[in-house]
């Protein structure tokens, strides 16, 4: 056997391996720091030194949505956390309705009716090849701001109230009682938990699975119900009192206003990346191979029960890990929302660049809250991939 | 053990297998009207397709002024690009006309027809009436570069192989310089003149053929042994990953002026340029890293075993055979990155996105927001949906994922 020191080191590959890791760190921080030195005088002639100081600064300028109170004596920070949470609220409503719409659009692509197949591959090969920023425009300007104007509004039923300064819905506002019944809530909350365990070792014990989440859901439900009702009789005020929407001189009042750039946001979001979802969706049913849909028939499952116990467990592990990327495309494209002007945080951090000059700040901040999503989201369905996965026996 | 005799259903005469034939009546029943629930489900779409379609060509046919596209044909196709010196683009055209032929006259020497199809798109453009002659001449001459390269090519399909793939080499320099200008023979046109559809392209092309190498030292540094090398790729990686594209060109826009010395100046486009291939290089390493993993590990030993080092087995071994697996991959980066070229209109460049905004802030044209954004729509289409068509038959020509 040849002995190690006969090697002499610079034919060591260990060695030279760690040489080349050195110069590779030496000439990459060289690199870094020339570039920061750069930056650092750059803006020391400006005297714009890097530091957060400024978000306890007055900002203001208005916000037009704000899910937290907000008006332009407030600070720069809190300028901050309403455009991440505008950016939170459209990529979650987002979520839910693209991957509704993107089902929907999956299945009907799989459909044996020619006119709906057609259909669906149609809006595919549409939407897919079209850039989102072009469709939000669309929407934008295309569509919602081509509405009647508010004194022709059209009104649907509800009070709904369409014109082009968006639409406004009818509400809820809590009374009184609301926050008694958000303590009835809880209770179902823990009940309908309380019916999915035992209904779900029942299952375990006797081999027959009940419907655990049609159950829980209904408990859940039904003390919803029960809790109103309850209090309407008892209290004599229901927990959340009608507020709808009626034009006041040239604006509306009450009720839920969404703006024509939140709507042109949102169904650009959602019909842009349904499309992707149906494909992703279409390819995670079609890889359930034919032999398991003909073995749960010769079991005696019916058609429902084949798909739900059969096919969607096992398209779900084919469909997660491609619909996780979606989403996050999802969250990261609402940035697009400056385009047409809603304040997210890309909109909102533009904003407060324009008015401080503070570049790298708001560049670092922005990067890092985009990116902190990112690695959530990423995160929670690496666990929830991990747990449907597919247990090898 | 019982005997049993083979039972037998053999009536003498041979059917034939049967035949799936439908008349029309029989066509729509299995497709449209096969059960109930489907009848009522197409008589409900056909209802939603006839009150959603009918105004809206209505619309097209009637109410809509082309006119505002037809007026500003040259800033969607080229901005403000100078007028005289359009030939440039022109050459830069007929350039990849010849390439393709040659290339088409190369590899699908057989597809004569759909090639044929191909070269009518261009006499078709040649036969719009609103467009001035010196185009309807160029559109004519692009089709016979094309049919000159093709001709070569199929004259010639040994001998022409080295002189494509060096034109190919070289076309995207001969682009630049074509489009930019040379000293004293091409006048220098400064790149915040470039425009419209040429701009979108532009960066397209410049973010993919100069993000390529970056990707594939990432996806190497990613799938290196050594430690410092591999974090640093995956940092890279993971971060640009997790960003939005806008955010990289926000961060291009202004902090890179901050990090060159104060003697280097850049306009706006390079700016831009720098963040789409900072961004796109985390997104070729990942798609390099895919085509490596496809290498089974036989390969490198088996380099190993010939005494080939490290550099050796990378290079001559298992890059060529991953980047040939991953070239339908590029076409579907570049697909989306000739889609999100459209974010730089955010920062205010003046690509096809941008360009339609200046086209509505003209006096005459307000109010034509349906008609530009249309029209802008169906072009990043046509050309999204043509390339997406053929990487799929460059999937197939290649035989990726089949040995």
């Amino acid at each position: 056997m040849m002995k190690q020191a006969s090697v002499p080191f610079w034919r060591d590959e260990r060695v030279l391996a760690w040489i080349a890791q050195i110069v590779f760190l030496v000439v990459t921080v060289a690199f870094l720091w020339y570039l920061y030195h750069n930056m650092i005088t750059a803006l020391a002639e400006r005297g714009l030194l890097p530091s957060f100081h400024f978000l306890k600064l007055t900002a203001g300028f208005d916000i037009s949505q704000h899910l937290i109170p907000y008006d332009r004596s407030s600070t720069y920070g809190r300028a901050f956390i309403v455009g991440t949470l505008n950016t939170i609220e459209v990529s979650i409503l987002g979520i839910i309705f693209a991957t509704i719409l993107g089902i929907i659009i999956g299945v009907m692509r799989l459909s044996t009716n020619w006119l709906i197949n057609k259909l669906a591959s149609l809006y595919i090969e549409i939407i897919r090849n079209v850039p989102l920023l072009v469709l939000l425009v669309f929407w934008y300007t295309g569509v919602f701001l081509q509405l009647p104007r508010l004194k022709e509004a059209k009104f649907l039923p509800g009070p709904t109230i369409v014109s082009n300064r968006g639409i406004a819905m009818p509400w809820g506002k809590p009374t009184s009682t609301w926050h008694i019944y958000l303590y009835i809530l809880l209770v179902g909350f823990i009940l309908a938990a309380i019916v999915w365990w035992r209904l779900t070792l029942i299952g375990k014990r006797t081999g027959r699975m009940p419907l655990v989440s049609l159950w829980s859901t209904l408990t859940f439900l039904g003390v919803a119900a029960l809790g109103w009702i309850g209090l309407v009789i008892f209290a004599h005020q229901a927990p959340l009192a009608p507020d709808l929407p009626k034009i006041q001189g040239l604006s509306t009042v009450g009720g839920l206003e969404l703006s024509p750039e939140f709507l042109a946001l949102l169904s650009g979001l959602v019909f842009y990346t349904a499309a992707f979802i149906a494909e992703v969706v279409r390819a995670g049913i079609q890889s359930v191979s034919k032999g398991q849909v003909e073995a749960a028939r010769a079991l005696g499952l019916n058609g429902f029960q084949t798909f739900r116990l059969v096919v969607f467990p096992q398209a779900l592990r084919v469909i997660v890990p491609p619909l996780t990327s979606q989403y996050l495309n999802l969250a990261k494209n609402s940035s697009l929302a400056v385009f047409i002007g809603f304040p997210d945080l890309y909109s909102v951090a533009g904003t407060i660049h324009n008015q401080t000059g503070r570049a790298v700040e708001v560049t670092v901040l922005m990067m890092s809250i985009y990116l902190s999503f990112s690695l959530i989201t990423s995160a929670f369905m690496n666990w929830y991939n991990k747990k449907i996965r597919f247990v090898e026996r | 053990m019982m005997n049993r005799e083979p039972k037998q259903y053999d009536t003498g005469e041979v059917l034939p297998p049967p035949t799936e034939r439908y008349t029309v009546l029989g066509w729509l029943h299995k497709n449209l009207f096969s059960t109930w629930y489907y009848t009522i489900l197409t008589l409900v779409t056909l209802y939603v397709l006839y009150i959603v379609v009918k105004p809206t060509l209505n619309w097209a046919f009637t109410q809509a002024q082309w006119q505002v596209v037809v007026v500003n044909l040259r800033l969607f196709m080229v901005g403000q690009y100078p007028a005289d010196q359009v030939f440039r683009v022109w050459i830069a055209l007929h350039l990849l006309a010849f390439t393709a032929g040659m290339a088409w006259g190369i590899f699908f020497p057989r597809a004569r027809r759909i090639g044929a199809a191909i070269l009518l798109i261009p006499l078709l453009f040649a036969a719009l009436p609103f467009i001035s002659n010196f185009s309807r001449v160029n559109w004519v001459l692009f089709d016979v570069f094309a049919l000159l390269g093709w001709g070569l090519a199929i004259w010639r399909p040994q001998a022409m192989r080295r002189p494509l793939l060096v034109l190919i080499l070289a076309y995207f320099p001969i682009l630049i310089l074509l489009i930019y200008g040379i000293k004293p023979i091409l006048r220098i046109v400064k790149t915040n003149l470039w425009g419209g559809l040429m701009l979108t392209l532009l960066l397209a092309v410049v973010g993919i053929v100069i993000s390529f190498p970056i990707g594939i030292l990432l996806a190497l540094g990613r799938r290196s042994e050594l430690p410092i090398v591999k974090l640093f790729s995956v940092l890279y990686i993971e971060i640009i990953r997790g960003v939005p594209l806008v955010t990289v060109l926000f961060m291009a826009e202004l902090m890179l002026p901050l990090f060159l010395p104060p003697q280097i100046k850049i306009d706006n486009v390079i700016r831009a340029m720098a963040g789409i291939i900072i961004f796109e290089a985390a997104y070729m390493a990942e798609n390099v890293r895919g085509g490596l993993q496809a290498i089974p590990k036989g390969q490198y030993e088996a380099a190993w075993a010939l005494g080939l080092n490290g550099f050796q087995t990378t290079f001559y071994i298992i890059l060529p055979q991953a980047l040939r697996n991953v070239i339908p991959v590029l076409v579907n980066q570049f697909i989306s990155l000739f889609k999100d070229t459209t974010l730089v209109a955010i920062v205010g460049l003046l690509d096809l996105l941008g360009i339609a905004s200046t086209v509505l802030a003209q006096p005459e044209f307000i109010g034509r927001q349906r008609e530009v954004y249309l029209f802008i729509a169906l072009i990043y289409w046509v050309f999204s949906y043509a390339m997406s068509y053929a990487s799929r038959r460059l999937e197939v020509a290649l035989g990726v994922g089949e040995r």
